[in-house]
């Protein structure tokens, strides 16, 4: 097979695979918050754990009347959500899901995650300005302070396992955590893995960072005017970006595919920890409150983003005297 | 001190224009249907003119074509969280206007039902305080659910009391219409154990949570002088460093029996208001155990039931009941001619009045904090637009 085809069948199978895990991950996250919140949660479509409601859900959105606000700028409007999706959905690209599984493991795979899962503050602006509306304009408004604050505290953790491993290249940094996972190694890997997940609820919109959403002060935010497929296409966007923020979590440092058993194991062993991040994450956002904007960006600019700068020079310097992979 | 209707806060601000937003009347936290102007400058708001009147129902136009008999199971939708209080007020109203005699059992019965209203009513109150912070999808739900399961267990109790879960109808001139059936005594206090014990689980998922802290410390302060000026009372006053309780100034139904402590905070804002309604809680289930366990015999009524509805006839006067509700002073006016209905029937809702301050505290705040602020007044709009 010529590698341009073996790269889009792969990318075909990425892409769906991720369509059908998000999903599903929704039903995760609803029934995992149910049990925290002693409900049931989903339980009649598809009897008796809801097995078919992400399906139910998607057939609905799909139903559902699209309605466009009079007022709306209508060319904008309609591009947000794809413009949104893209970037989520990309973000995918680089991520081996074990060795030589992926659509392309490139030599700046982590450089190239980060770089276009900044861009859905894109989609996300030209949302809430192009709706026309005053709670989605001070939310994009927000969207655009917060993920600026969050980006790079978010980088400079992602960075360091990087350093630690001493390339940008996604396998290569798995391959380095062969004898121990980076949320393992003393104090660096630690300290990174804590300010990883911090800086990624933020740039997720999570609670307690979900200000941009905020229904008890700006009813939905940046999409309250959505509705039908255009919706269900943002929601999506949020999940996948959420599933795909984990993934690059359990790779950079939870090893990746690295676990006992065959090797035809691995990738399981990665969707697993994924999972794991993923639910670390929907613990926080179902026992915090929101906090506010301004404690929001005090939080990134006074705290995390010095104490991640930090953390990178040490690294560096740690690293520079033990040398990369030590 | 006199102070304004609408307040304005100037703040240093770049920008060319001000954005007017509607918070309401159809809005995740309006709380019912309030409507709040809000004037804002970036995130701040700088004014805010509050439009209430979208739950108006002619209720004290309605109590004017009632009869003495007939009102008491319509004086619960004037505040249909805390349904027992208004219902009070009402029949005490009456009973000050007429001479009727409350046996002492009806009136600790009176006690007991108007305690487990203020528990309940404090449940909602935390739930949706939290949802205001947390919103309906994170960690404030997660209060939510847990307070409305234990407001549940009280909505349950007074089901087996009176037949009725939000809207009971239990209190009648002279009295009480309903006694306490066989083991209900057993199953309250079960219900008050199980409370208590979550209470301290609810502390201190909140308190140790710098989350929490953060959104509710220093957030809304009603200092004393405004408290005292605009007239709030309830949990509101005395988290403004005023020991004000009706239970205590004026009391009532027996309430000098009982043994509680009046809980104040000086801070004035929304932590303080938190912490006033926490000691609350636990103060009802103590004043609840203590009439339960000093339950008197004898008749619950000095009136026999009901035969027809015009059976109650008071003197040419006026009277007014006050008692302390749930969110405040709840207190009726009633004027007779002599016939069998009220000639003037006036309310004095705790929610209203308490609502006043919001114009003088929400200026200079961000937005998140409107919602956190108004959910800390804690209104209920039937009792606010009447």
């Amino acid at each position: 097979m010529p590698p341009l085809a073996w790269h889009a069948l792969m990318a075909f199978i990425v892409l769906n695979a991720i369509l059908g895990l998000v999903a599903y991950v929704t039903l995760l996250e609803r029934k995992f918050a149910a049990r925290m919140q002693s409900r049931i949660g989903p339980y009649y479509v598809g009897r008796p754990h809801g097995w078919l409601q992400p399906i139910a859900d998607a057939l609905k959105l799909m139903l559902k009347e699209d309605v466009v606000p009079t007022a709306a700028d209508r060319g904008v409007y309609n591009l947000a959500p794809i413009v949104f999706l893209v970037p989520c959905i990309l973000i995918y690209a680089t991520i081996p899901f074990a060795p030589d599984l992926g659509v392309a493991d490139l030599n700046i795979g982590v450089l190239f995650f980060l770089a276009v899962s900044s861009l859905e503050i894109v989609g996300l602006f030209m949302g809430g300005w192009g709706s026309n509306n005053k709670y989605a304009l001070l939310s994009a408004m927000r969207a655009v302070n917060q993920i600026i604050s969050y980006d790079l505290p978010f980088i400079f953790a992602a960075l360091v396992p990087v350093l630690l491993a001493g390339s940008l290249q996604m396998s290569t940094i798995v391959a380095a955590q062969q004898g121990l996972w980076f949320v393992a190694y003393p104090v660096f890997g630690q300290l990174a893995f804590v300010a990883f997940v911090v800086a990624t609820l933020a740039a997720e919109n999570r609670v307690p960072f979900d200000i941009l959403e905020a229904e008890s002060e700006l009813v939905a935010g940046f999409r309250v005017e959505y509705s039908g497929m255009k919706f269900a296409l943002i929601q999506l966007g949020e999940y996948a970006h959420m599933l795909g923020t984990s993934f690059l979590g359990a790779l950079l440092f939870l090893g990746g595919w690295l676990g006992p058993g065959p090797a035809w194991l691995g990738p399981l062993w990665f969707l697993l920890k994924a999972v794991l991040v993923f639910l670390l994450v929907t613990w926080v956002r179902w026992s915090f409150v929101r906090i506010r904007v301004d404690q929001i960006l005090a939080i990134s600019w006074k705290v995390l983003l010095p104490a991640s700068i930090l953390l990178l020079f040490a690294t560096g310097l740690w690293v520079a005297t033990r040398g990369a992979g030590a | 001190m006199a102070v304004d209707a609408r307040q304005i806060v100037e703040i240093g601000y770049g920008g060319s224009e001000r954005l007017t937003m509607n918070m309401g009347p159809q809005h995740p936290s309006a709380h019912g249907v309030f409507r709040a102007v809000l004037t804002l400058e970036g995130e701040t708001v700088v004014a805010v003119d509050a439009v209430i009147g979208y739950l108006h129902r002619c209720h004290e136009k309605l109590g004017e074509t009632l009869t003495y008999v007939q009102y008491p199971s319509i004086a619960s939708k004037t505040d249909y969280v805390a349904a027992m209080t208004s219902e009070l007020a009402y029949v005490s109203a009456v009973e000050k206007l007429g001479t009727f005699e409350v046996p002492k059992r009806a009136q600790y019965l009176r006690v007991i039902a108007a305690e487990l209203q203020r528990i309940a009513s404090h449940c909602l109150w935390l739930g949706t305080w939290c949802m205001d912070m947390g919103g309906a999808l994170g960690g404030g739900a997660t209060v939510f659910l847990y307070c409305i399961r234990e407001r549940e267990l009280i909505l349950d109790r007074f089901e087996e009391l009176t037949g009725a879960r939000l809207l009971y109808g239990f209190h009648q001139v002279g009295g009480t219409r309903y006694d306490v059936p066989a083991g209900w005594d057993a199953k309250v206090r079960e219900t008050l154990d199980v409370i208590e014990q979550r209470i301290d689980e609810y502390e201190a998922m909140l308190e140790g949570n710098p989350f929490f802290l953060a959104r509710a410390r220093g957030v809304g302060v009603i200092s004393r002088a405004l408290a005292e000026e605009v007239g709030v009372s309830g949990p509101l006053i005395r988290g403004s460093g005023v020991s004000y309780d009706i239970r205590r100034a004026e009391p009532y139904s027996s309430y000098p029996d009982f043994d509680f402590r009046v809980p104040v905070e000086t801070a004035g804002d929304c932590y303080a208001r938190y912490r006033v309604r926490m000691v609350e809680f636990r103060e009802s289930i103590k004043i609840v155990r203590q009439a339960l366990d000093g339950l008197p015999a004898g008749p619950i009524s000095s009136r026999p039931g009901v035969k027809s509805v015009g059976q109650i006839r008071v003197p040419k006067g006026e009277a007014y009941a006050r008692i302390e509700g749930a969110r405040g002073e709840v207190g009726c006016y009633l004027v007779s001619d002599g016939g069998p209905k009220p000639y003037r029937m006036k309310w004095r809702g705790a929610s209203f009045s308490n609502l006043a301050v919001l114009p003088h505290i929400i200026p200079g705040h961000k937005v998140a904090d409107v919602v956190a602020i108004m959910g800390s007044v804690d209104p209920v709009f039937g009792e606010v637009d009447r």
